[in-house]
């Protein structure tokens, strides 16, 4: 095949991808982009095999079949609960093969280059083992906060700053040693440096609070895009470098749109620490401190909970990671269905961080079949509050703080936040009086119009159905 | 503990203290219930309800009056007129009574309790702030009130409360005037609403405009400079004698358009302000009617009789009392719940033992009599009102110092300048494959830019899993060097094909996946 063809084939997958992402703007086209990313894929594949191999084809059939069928399983089994923890393992399967071509290419340096040429490339290398190892180590601590296999918590080390520094000049550092001695030598300095970043990647995700989770998976993304574009640097293949663009772009944006939600800047979240013990601190010698007293709280059966909700005319439910936990999002639609067929007009409100990754809250409902087109935005729904007659809160808590709006040196101030306290009733099912990921108590809990009904968010919604049924 | 309900003995008095569904809740803070048989009768909660709630039901009231750890009762204990015994007499020390006591009036069976030993807490007594609202019977109680003071008068009232047009001719709404906004009078309005009338409202406290005004109705405004008639603990207080000129000016006004009139104006241990004299009764239109919510403490109108509907000048005066009994299911039930929360928060350790703690507000408040002593009246509440508008402009202050310097409008081209140095140097080394490179990567950014601000919130998800699934375009890399003749660089690029292959299969099977699960 020559090489016009595969250029031409390139040119005609990097559209399709573009053409992927555009798809997924809009509900109808998002099956339909899916699609054109697969022939994308499919189109690139087979013409690199077909014009760029030529042996070890044994080796190549069989990595594809067998990393295609544990690809298909995993996605075939796993829990729409589960999608952050699926996405960030993923990512990391990306920045590994990053890892593994970049050295593939370290080791096997085939054509003779100018000097200027040979740093160039040189750099390339390095940079994208760097940012392959970093979303690699990055994505698998990821992955291990989210399964809640080690703590959620934000782990700062004493001068983590300094720490940072200090691998980021040693990173440097290595990186001349390795231009200077590249293609022969340096292997010591790249291996050195691939340690460094792996170190990195753990300590950068480490050090990023529960609530942060969205941006970290957005910036994983973004991480795993960049890796890609530096191979494609590297190889010189201009499909990779498209790619690598549109998916670390995508990324960046993603966690752009996931910061202005929380109304942090970027850096801030990166060098870690929402609701960590320092600026907990603060708070509470501030203004903030428990946001009344504990007797204003009134709690609310099941019963009631149905009853009000039977009676009213617009009724709003806003879920959050607390619904995700506890796998109500089924007996959340049944209720919705159910008062549907009452005559109530229910409609969900999202938050754009709510949940563990952008978007997490809407896949859940979907696979409860909410019918997307009752699932509104928090700016689309937050100024219809005042007509809407209950509100139910579920699992949410710092996505619905009023603290945010009204104490301004809140560690959330200035945060976006959905505002149900403005409607006539707000129901907050909550397991305890426990603060949120951000560490701030809630006014919300306190308000006067507001209805505690404590317990299992699962066995709330349940008793509330069965209540609802009667 | 064991919780005694007996019937209430007062005559007319249909509500119960005990209903079975509060009854189920308290057996879960650890108590044990009796009731005395026929107790809830009149509330239509007949035994077998009880029964089947876990109470048990005791013949005797003397055995709950005198074995009881706990008794609830709706009014003040009296002597029982059939069997003859005082109940306060058969208690004893270590037993706690819970009722309406009305302390200020009855300071002889304060006294009585006290001689007994026993701990009393008023129903009435508990303050009126915030977090006590949940066991705030006298509003529970002032909203049933109101809501009925209104079908009294659309019972003794001749004519439709909506207006209507058919086609035996036009129907005029009727128009109902409300004094007092309080908790009875905001029932009251909103009852006469949903009839269908034409509802004004009076009151002293310019602060419950907005309520009444909320509920549909129309605030009446005096025509007179600003005073407050806001007291403690949410009751209005007396007026200046000019205030109340006026005031009776409008009434008289009023009286002669409105056809129905109810007042609900109460100041705390008065005698009830007189404010439809006999004259404007006479103004008022034949057929109209007025209820009294005040009568029992002598009446807003002077021709109420307690207890009685008379007709004077051909307007219905209707004086009940206990309208709260007129609903009694519905007002047993609600006193019930109010009871109970007054009973878990004494009980918070949910084990069935109570626990009269007079350091919180709430229950130092109820407390009337403590083992034997009477600790009423209790020292004046804390009012816990905030120098609102104080804080409101610290807060303004704080976030206009927080308002960051407006930046240098040129300040934008820093990194513009910069990015441009940067690549400027760049073309001057790099060799022209290179720039090549760079241009189409700068150029995709861009385009990923664009695109990505298109995609809709709801489905950042799927569109993660895609660009996850679509990064694995690295395979391409790997597929390059697999040909290779090194050994290592075969097992590197196979290791990565076999990862790569994982993630484009998942990530593109469980983009589907989800995809298919969106619908409308």
């Amino acid at each position: 095949m020559n090489a016009g063809i595969i250029t031409v084939s390139y040119i005609a997958a990097s559209a399709l991808f573009i053409m992927a992402l555009g798809g997924l703007a809009h509900q109808e086209s998002a099956r339909r982009g899916n699609f054109y990313g697969m022939l994308g894929m499919g189109l690139a594949l087979l013409v690199t095999i077909i014009g760029l191999v030529t042996q070890n084809q044994v080796f190549l059939i069989g990595g594809i079949v067998a990393g295609g069928a544990i690809g298909w399983y995993l996605a075939k089994k796993v829990e729409m609960t589960q999608m952050p923890e699926l996405v960030a393992i993923l990512h990391s399967l990306v920045g590994m093969a990053a890892v593994f071509v970049g050295w593939a290419n370290a080791l096997d340096h085939g054509a003779t280059m100018t000097p200027v040429e040979q740093a160039i490339h040189a750099t390339e290398t390095y940079l994208g083992i760097l940012i392959g190892a970093m979303t690699f180590s990055g994505s698998v601590c990821a992955y291990l906060k989210l399964s809640a296999k080690i703590s959620g918590k934000p782990l700062q080390l004493p001068g983590r700053h300094l720490f940072n520094a200090g691998l980021g000049l040693l990173a440097i550092w290595f990186c001349f040693e390795y231009v200077a001695a590249a293609p022969e030598g340096g292997f010591v300095a790249l291996a050195l440096m691939t340690l460094i970043a792996l170190v990195f990647g753990v300590h950068m995700v480490v050090a990023i609070g529960g609530a942060d989770m969205p941006v970290v998976v957005s910036m994983l993304n973004s991480y795993s895009g960049w890796a890609a574009a530096a191979m494609g640097f590297m190889l010189g293949n201009d499909l990779l470098i498209v790619v690598g663009a549109l998916v670390g772009s995508s990324g960046a944006i993603l966690s752009y749109i996931m910061c202005r939600a929380m109304n942090r800047k970027f850096l801030n979240v990166i060098l870690g620490g929402f609701g960590s013990k320092s600026s907990g601190n603060k708070s509470t010698g501030g203004a903030a401190g428990p946001a009344g007293s504990e007797a204003d709280i009134k709690p609310i059966q099941a019963e009631e909970v149905a009853d009000l909700l039977s009676h009213a005319k617009e009724v709003m439910i806003l879920p959050g990671y607390g619904m995700a936990v506890a796998q109500a999002q089924h007996t959340v639609f049944e209720i919705s269905k159910k008062l549907k067929e009452k005559g109530v007009n229910v409609r969900f409100g999202i938050h754009p961080v709510a949940g563990r990754m952008p978007g997490h809250m809407n896949v859940l409902l979907a696979e409860a079949k909410v019918p997307y087109d009752i699932v509104y935005e928090m700016d689309e729904i937050n100024e219809d509050f005042p007509k809407v007659d209950v509100s139910i809160v579920i699992g949410a808590n710092d996505i619905v703080n009023p603290a945010a709006q009204e104490v301004p040196d809140s560690p959330i101030a200035g945060m976006p936040v959905l505002e149900p306290w403005n409607g006539k009733t707000t129901i907050v099912l909550k397991r305890g009086m426990s603060t949120g990921y951000a560490g701030v108590d809630n006014p919300l809990f306190y308000k006067e119009n507001t209805r505690m009904l404590f317990g299992d968010a699962k066995d709330s919604v349940d008793a509330v159905l069965k209540a609802l049924s009667e | 503990m064991r919780i005694g309900v007996p019937k209430e003995i007062e005559e007319g008095e249909k509500r119960v203290a005990l209903t079975p569904e509060v009854a189920t809740q308290l057996q879960k803070l650890g108590f044990t219930l009796a009731i005395e048989s026929q107790a809830g009768a009149a509330a239509s909660f007949d035994d077998e309800q009880y029964r089947r709630a876990g109470v048990e039901i005791v013949e005797d009231p003397r055995d709950i009056w005198h074995n009881s750890d706990i008794i609830l009762h709706v009014r003040p204990p009296i002597e029982h007129p059939e069997l003859g015994f005082y109940g306060v007499e058969l208690m004893k020390p270590g037993q706690t009574l819970i009722s309406f006591l009305y302390p200020a009036m009855n300071p002889e069976k304060l006294q009585a309790l006290a001689e007994r030993g026993v701990t009393a807490l008023a129903m009435d007594s508990v303050p009126r702030i915030s977090r006590a609202q949940k066991m705030d019977a006298l509003s529970s109680m002032a909203n049933i009130a109101g809501y009925r003071a209104v079908v009294e008068a659309a019972q003794h009232f001749g004519r439709f409360f909506t207006g209507q047009i058919t086609a035996a001719g036009k129907i005029p709404p009727a128009k109902v005037l409300v004094i007092g906004a309080g908790v009875a009078g905001l029932a009251a309005i909103g009852a006469a609403k949903s009839m269908g009338a034409i509802v004004r409202a009076f009151d002293t406290r310019p602060e419950v405009k907005e309520q009444v005004e909320s509920m549909d109705a129309e605030f009446l405004m005096l025509d007179f400079p600003e005073e407050d008639g806001a007291g403690t603990g949410g009751y209005a207080k007396t007026m200046s004698p000019e205030f109340i000129k006026a005031e009776m000016d409008l009434f008289a006004a009023q009286a002669a358009e409105v056809d129905i009139i109810i007042t609900t104006a109460l100041i705390p241990g008065k005698p009830a302000p007189e404010l439809i004299t006999e004259r404007m009764v006479a103004n008022m239109k034949p057929g109209s009617v007025i209820v009294d919510l005040a009568a029992e403490a002598g009446g807003n109108c002077k021709l109420t009789e307690a207890n009685k509907v008379v007709v004077k000048h051909g307007v219905t005066l209707i004086g009940y009392t206990n309208l709260p009994s007129r609903l009694a299911a519905q007002s047993s039930q609600l006193y019930a719940t109010n009871l109970r929360h007054l009973l878990t928060d004494l009980c918070p350790e949910k084990n069935g033992e109570i626990v009269v703690n007079m350091e919180d507000e709430v229950i130092r408040g109820a407390t009337v009599v403590k083992e034997g002593e009477i600790t009423w009246p209790p020292p004046a509440p804390r009012l816990s009102v905030a120098p609102k508008a104080d804080i409101g402009a610290k807060a303004k202050a704080q976030m206009a110092k927080a308002e960051p310097k407006p930046a240098h409008p040129l300040a934008f081209l820093v990194p513009l300048a910069l990015a441009g140095l940067a690549l400027f140097g760049l073309g001057s080394v790099a060799p022209p494959e290179f720039i090549g490179h760079l241009t189409v990567f700068v150029l995709s950014c861009f385009i990923g830019y664009m695109v990505i601000w298109g995609v809709s919130h709801s489905l950042h998800t799927p569109l993660m899993s895609v660009t996850n699934a679509i990064s694995s375009i690295i395979v391409i890399g790997a597929l390059i060097q697999i040909s290779s003749d090194s050994p290592l660089v075969v097992i590197l690029a196979t290791l990565a094909v076999f990862i790569t292959s994982i993630n484009i299969v998942g990530g593109f099977a469980v983009t589907q996946r989800m995809l298919r699960m969106f619908r409308k």
